[in-house]
């Protein structure tokens, strides 16, 4: 089967400091894979790349849907979320805190269900059921995240692991192809890391693919069917967990440290 | 306390030399420095004063409004307040009409500012285009008011793109001052094209609308009275223009009271809150802040042509800066983003110090005391609670 996400050779430099050297890897439909490394090592400068925040200086990022083969490198980024369907959160929560919950998810399904601006201020009926079904796509994601009952609250005045959750359903609300999560575990307790790894699981079980960037290392071996390993800009491991867990150029570079 | 003081030292120190110091010519014409102590002495108290009163009022936690209550009471005033400038006479529909003007122009820019999250300190400068649209096309190309009503709101909005285009990638501080730039070069462009404008001297005979191609002459062959076989009646003609500001303003109102509840305007306030997190789910910035522009701007020009048929005249004089800020406080102290919040902010700003003429030199006095006051103690502005646009539970 062909992969999902392919990279290619992808350097990025700012002036002398090269960030990412030749990175190439490619990622699986329905698969959860996992950006894996040190600090610096260039894990959030690659989902940058792929996600159209920064252009890399060289090199390709192809998407293979089913509509189409899209070389990401040479689109816009709010091209690259509307029409290549990539959907990513932030490592520091970035909600529309003054909106609610479902308020958030309707924004996310803007470019894709949102009728027009006239038909919508003069009421038509078209546009109101459009409406309607957007408001009932929101409803079973935030019943889906356990976010039913703070549905018309202000999204920042929610805990921080609930935020947490939010913005992966904002995220899934855009319906993506592929998911990316920036450290979605980061500041969850044992217990909201473990449901985190459930629903991750479950969006798998739907056939979702999802791309984490994740420093918690019981998360990722727990969950992940493929681990990707940067240090200092270049991928020094790729495969399963299992095998990466104990290839001696990830131990020296990155776990070596810590056991 | 001690705040107080040092507000209280540094206003000494500013007013000894600036109020204090008074140049004067002596009999012999050598200009001698005299010294005034008593401007000093009320300036350094009113700044200690005034700064404790600060502090108080930062103490006075005021209790959280009943809002469902307090936004049902606003709503059902509202055509209490709108039948009072028809008992006022004259006078009274002058100063309506000047305050459906204002929240015409409030109503606009809350898209702008209380929607998009996009200062805005030359909105002047669409009032304007609508203003001068409608005063050339009525006095020069034979338009009617009719006629020359959307025109005047297009070509704002068309403005409204203009500006839009070059200031997409600024934000905050820079968009503020390149807007506040933007609204003096229409004044100045207005004052200096003489052969469109007539400058300095304004456009004149701007006419009021008519009533279905009927005028509200005393005789002429085409007077309402005539047509109808009434008794002549002189306020007809302002209650007329009036009535239908009115109905043109609730129309805005409501278009905007919808464009926030659409999925255009929460893209709007997704934009305000976080940029970013919005072009990560392909939101398009460009798009957005263009027609947030572009749509404030033709409210504006709408008000513009109110203004110019009002007045009968246009000239450069009443665009100024002032305008824009007058327009910009309305916003804020309604709560931007709320409706209800910006047409009673209009109603008591304008209309409340229209009404006390007598002491319109105290006017800017008492506005910015008023502005302070809002900051301190509602920050959000009079009606600051954000309803969600929708809600699951009710």
């Amino acid at each position: 089967m062909m992969p999902l996400l392919e990279i290619e050779d992808v350097c990025l430099r700012f002036g002398g400091v090269t960030a990412l050297d030749r990175v190439s890897f490619a990622i699986a439909r329905g698969k959860i894979a996992a950006l894996i490394g040190p600090n610096g090592a260039g894990k959030t400068s690659l989902f940058n790349c792929i996600t159209g925040f920064y252009r890399p200086t060289s090199g390709v990022v192809r998407l293979r849907d089913g509509d189409g083969t899209r070389e990401l490198q040479l689109m816009a980024q709010t091209e690259i979320a509307a029409q290549a369907r990539l959907a990513r959160s932030f490592q520091n929560i970035r909600l529309f805190g003054a909106m609610s919950c479902l308020e958030n998810l309707l924004v996310a399904q803007y470019r894709r269900h949102a009728p027009g601006a006239l038909p919508s201020v003069l009421g038509l009926r078209r546009a109101r059921a459009r409406e309607m079904a957007a408001v009932e796509r929101g409803r079973a994601l935030l019943a889906r995240f356990g976010l039913e009952t703070v549905a018309d609250d202000r999204a920042d005045s929610l805990p921080y692991g609930a935020q947490r959750r939010l913005e992966i359903a904002r995220a899934l609300a855009s319906e993506p192809v592929l998911l990316c999560l920036d450290e979605p575990a980061a500041g969850l307790n044992e217990h909201e890391s473990a449901a985190l790894a459930e629903r991750l699981e479950g969006l798998r079980a739907d056939g979702l693919s999802v791309l984490l960037i994740e420093h918690d290392m019981g998360l990722v071996m727990r969950i992940a069917d493929q681990v990707i390993v940067l240090d200092q800009g270049r991928k020094i491991a790729d495969g399963p967990p299992a095998q990466v867990k104990h290839d001696p150029k990830v131990i020296a570079a990155y776990l070596g440290e810590e056991t | 306390m001690k705040n107080a003081l040092i507000s209280g030292l540094i206003a000494l120190v500013l007013a000894l030399p600036l109020a204090g110091l008074v140049t004067t010519p002596d009999q012999s014409l050598h200009l001698v420095l005299v010294f005034h102590p008593l401007p000093v002495a009320a300036i350094t108290l009113g700044a200690f004063l005034a700064q404790l009163a600060l502090g108080l009022l930062h103490r006075i936690k005021l209790p959280p409004l009943p809002m469902p209550r307090v936004a049902g009471l606003a709503l059902w005033g509202l055509p209490v307040v709108a039948l009072l400038p028809l008992l006022g006479g004259r006078r009274g529909l002058d100063i309506g009409l000047l305050v459906l003007t204002y929240m015409m122009l409030a109503t606009g820019l809350n898209i702008v500012v209380g929607l998009a999250g996009l200062l805005d300190l030359g909105y002047v400068a669409f009032y304007a285009i609508g203003a001068y649209a409608t005063a050339l096309l009525t006095t020069a190309a034979g338009f009617g008011f009719w006629t020359a009503l959307p025109v005047a709101g297009l070509m704002a909005a068309m403005a409204g793109l203009l500006l839009g285009i070059p200031v997409l990638r600024l934000r905050g501080d820079y968009l503020a001052i390149v807007t506040l730039g933007f609204g003096e070069i229409v004044r100045v462009v207005l004052l200096n094209w003489q052969s469109l404008t007539n400058g300095a001297n304004g456009i004149i005979g701007v006419p009021y609308p008519r009533f279905f191609g009927l005028d509200f002459t005393r005789f002429g062959h085409d007077s309402v009275f005539r047509a109808f076989g009434l008794p002549f009646w002189p306020l007809a003609r302002p209650v007329w223009f009036y009535l239908l500001a009115l109905g043109l303003t609730l129309a805005a109102n409501l278009v905007v009271a919808r464009l926030r509840r659409a999925p255009i305007g929460r893209a709007w306030e997704a934009l305000r809150e976080d940029e970013i997190a919005a072009r990560a789910l392909g939101l398009d910035p460009v798009k957005l802040k263009l027609g947030a522009f572009a749509s404030g701007a033709f409210f504006a020009g709408l008000a513009g042509a109110f203004f110019a048929a009002r007045q009968g005249f246009v000239s450069p004089d009443s665009f100024t800066f002032s305008e824009s800020a007058l327009v910009l406080a309305i916003v804020v102290m309604g709560g931007a983003g709320r409706q209800i919040g910006v047409v009673w902010a209009a109603i008591v700003m304008i209309g409340g110090f229209e009404l006390v003429r007598d002491f319109a030199q105290y006017r800017m006095l008492v506005f910015g005391a008023a502005l302070i006051f809002i900051a301190v103690v509602r920050p959000g502005g009079l009606f600051a609670l954000r309803l969600p646009s929708v809600r699951l539970r009710s």
